[in-house]
């Protein structure tokens, strides 16, 4: 019988630890589709975070490094400095690159690292339970902002592509999502691009991925897609906000 | 053999780092070590090394991070506040068992100091810099021909123990210039470590460089295996110097600059009829207990002469068991001792005054 469907070679067997709902799984699914499809398996270096993904080094049958909170990017540099002809990407949430990380995530964009950053945003801190993220929306109740995030004392949420887009380094960076089928393919397409790019040398490509996070929002996993068109796409429009091929320069 | 050439420390350290086979340097502009980055700049480019000026001390030592998960030399170099920001790094390459090399040319303390020389990070070097149950293997010179050499030893016992070292120097070691013999260069060794990070190549389990242990029970075992490794490089691995110590009433322990000026007040001590020697300590951490152990049943009382408050007199107490005194000769804030300093804590040595 022809076998239509199957897991990503460059997927481990282990169980993923992820909520039922949570989209790190779909995401983990289409990088792993996008290192078989081109080929790179055997020559691709993962950097895991800290945070809900920290565990990623047990999912991907690529050789791994787990960095401290953060600092995936400045990893991911001695890495690709090491060997550059290795692939080498970093799979990071939002506490972790636009938080306490994002000295190193503006760094590397700026020196147009050849690296490629997966970057999960879903607008909260999972791992440790929910609390407020840099990105979490105005008004959003967070174990930490329990009366919805007041901007007035807590500051505004940070949008990374448009932020990163000032810079001349980042060769390419996207913001897609994967609440509908339509939007997995678009992010797939995207993943596949990051890589693409760093295989071709063309440097720092940054891929953000509007995830759900239903056990942290207090919302069933379907309600927490609907929320990422209702709230977080027009908070943080999808779109290419740069591509140094010269299309939709954003 | 290399000819005798005039350096500064910091540019000799570089220079044997580079003799050494290392090939990535990351660091940050910080006053009294900023030769070894410009050293660098200037030299890797030309070798077909990578030189990078990192954006933070903490982004420095996590691209030594990278670089040694996959196997190759690595290092950095700051001085005091700015090694105080690359603890989490090192706490992170012990916790995964990487070796790389790491240079503090310390400077007064605490807070933002002052730039003049000191050895105040004993503590900090000694006690494992960072969170969590580790120890570094802390090399003290004492000379500019010790910054070469230690810079070699400091690699080789990183490498062999698969944990990070730290050359650990005061201000005035980075700036001297002396004489020194540049060691031969390594050969680079360029087979794959059986744990690095290089790329599966389909052929082979991935590798996981990680410091994380959700199981209380395998992060213990990981812990104990640690330390079954500190106990062999405990036994194995002390270094120190001895200097007229076979005749000597008074035991003098300094590492650094400080030993330095210490041989001069020894000479001069000896010339007034006291009979003074003096045990350098050249490993830290491993710090020579069994030569103090032995020192304490034949002098009558020791002196412990450093740029701090006394942090290395409660390693010499806890050495000899508190068998006999131990004097405190110190400086801080970036002053040295000065001959006379010392002499006037052997003449409170010989009185016996408390």
């Amino acid at each position: 019988m022809a076998v239509v469907f199957d897991k990503p070679k460059s997927l481990t067997d282990n169980v993923l630890h992820y909520c039922p709902g949570c989209t790190h799984g779909i995401v983990h699914r289409l990088v792993a589709e996008v290192i078989d499809e081109l080929g790179i398996e055997g020559r691709t270096i993962g950097i895991a975070p800290v945070g809900c993904s920290v565990m990623a080094y047990d999912y991907f049958t690529v050789d791994m490094v787990e960095a401290a909170h953060g600092r995936a990017p400045a990893v991911a540099t001695g890495v690709k400095r090491s060997d550059p002809s290795k692939i080498v990407f970093t799979y990071q949430g939002d506490g972790d690159l636009a938080s306490i990380g994002m000295c190193e995530t503006v760094h590397s964009a700026a020196r147009g690292e050849n690296i490629t950053i997966i970057f999960i945003n879903n607008a909260i801190y999972g791992m440790t339970g929910g609390q407020m993220a840099p990105t979490s929306l105005p008004g959003q109740v967070t174990q930490t902002s329990p009366y919805g995030r007041n901007t007035e004392t807590q500051g505004f949420p940070i949008r990374v592509c448009e932020l990163l887009s000032e810079l001349d380094g980042p060769a390419y960076l996207e913001r897609v999502t994967v609440n509908n089928v339509k939007n997995v393919r678009n992010a797939k397409k995207a993943i596949k691009k990051a890589f693409q790019n760093q295989i071709d040398g063309k440097g720092f490509s940054l891929v953000e991925v509007l995830s759900s996070c239903p056990t942290n929002w207090g919302m069933t996993p379907q309600k927490a897609l609907e929320w990422i068109d209702e709230k977080m796409i027009p908070y943080y429009p999808l779109g290419v906000y740069r591509d140094k091929d010269g299309e939709n320069n954003g | 053999m290399q000819e005798k050439v005039l350096m500064k420390g910091n540019e000799a350290l570089a220079e044997a780092a580079i003799l050494a086979g290392c090939r990535h340097y990351f660091g940050y502009p910080i006053t009294p070590q900023t030769e070894v980055a410009a050293y660098m700049s200037k030299k890797m480019p030309k070798i077909g090394g990578v030189f990078l000026q990192a954006e933070s001390e903490i982004a420095a030592i996590n691209m030594v991070y990278g670089v040694a998960a996959t196997g190759k030399r690595a290092m950095t170099s700051s001085s005091s506040p700015g090694i105080a920001l690359k603890c989490e790094g090192i706490s992170y390459l012990a916790g995964s068992d990487l070796p790389a090399l790491i240079v503090n040319v310390q400077r007064g303390g605490p807070g933002l100091g002052g730039i003049q020389p000191s050895q105040s990070d004993y503590f900090l070097a000694t006690r494992g810099p960072g969170h969590g149950d580790f120890h570094v293997i802390v090399l003290a010179p004492a000379s500019v021909q010790e910054m070469a050499d230690m810079t070699l030893k400091g690699f080789e016992l990183a490498d062999k123990y698969r944990m990070p070292c730290m050359l650990l120097a005061d201000g005035t070691m980075g700036q001297m210039m002396e004489p020194v013999v540049l060691p031969d260069p390594v050969e680079i060794d360029t087979t794959p470590k059986d744990w690095a990070v290089t790329g599966t190549e389909c052929k082979r389990e991935h590798h996981i460089v990680n410091s994380l242990y959700l199981s209380p029970k395998k992060l213990e075992d990981i812990n104990l295996e640690r330390f079954e490794r500190y106990k062999k490089i405990e036994e194995e691995e002390c270094l120190w110097e001895e200097f007229m110590m076979e005749d000597a009433d008074i035991c003098i322990v300094s590492c650094g600059i400080t030993a330095r000026v210490s041989r001069n007040a020894i000479l001069e001590a000896r010339k007034q009829g006291i009979k003074v020697g003096m045990i350098r300590p050249i490993t830290l951490w491993p710090f020579p207990k069994k030569p103090l152990l032995a020192a304490a049943d034949k002098v009558k009382s020791f002196i412990s002469v450093e740029l701090n408050m006394g942090q290395m007199k409660e390693d010499i107490e806890l050495a000899i068991r508190c068998k006999k005194p131990v004097y405190g000769c110190t400086r801080v804030g970036g002053m040295i001792t000065t001959v006379d300093d010392i002499l006037a804590s052997i003449k409170e040595a010989e009185k016996g005054e408390e």
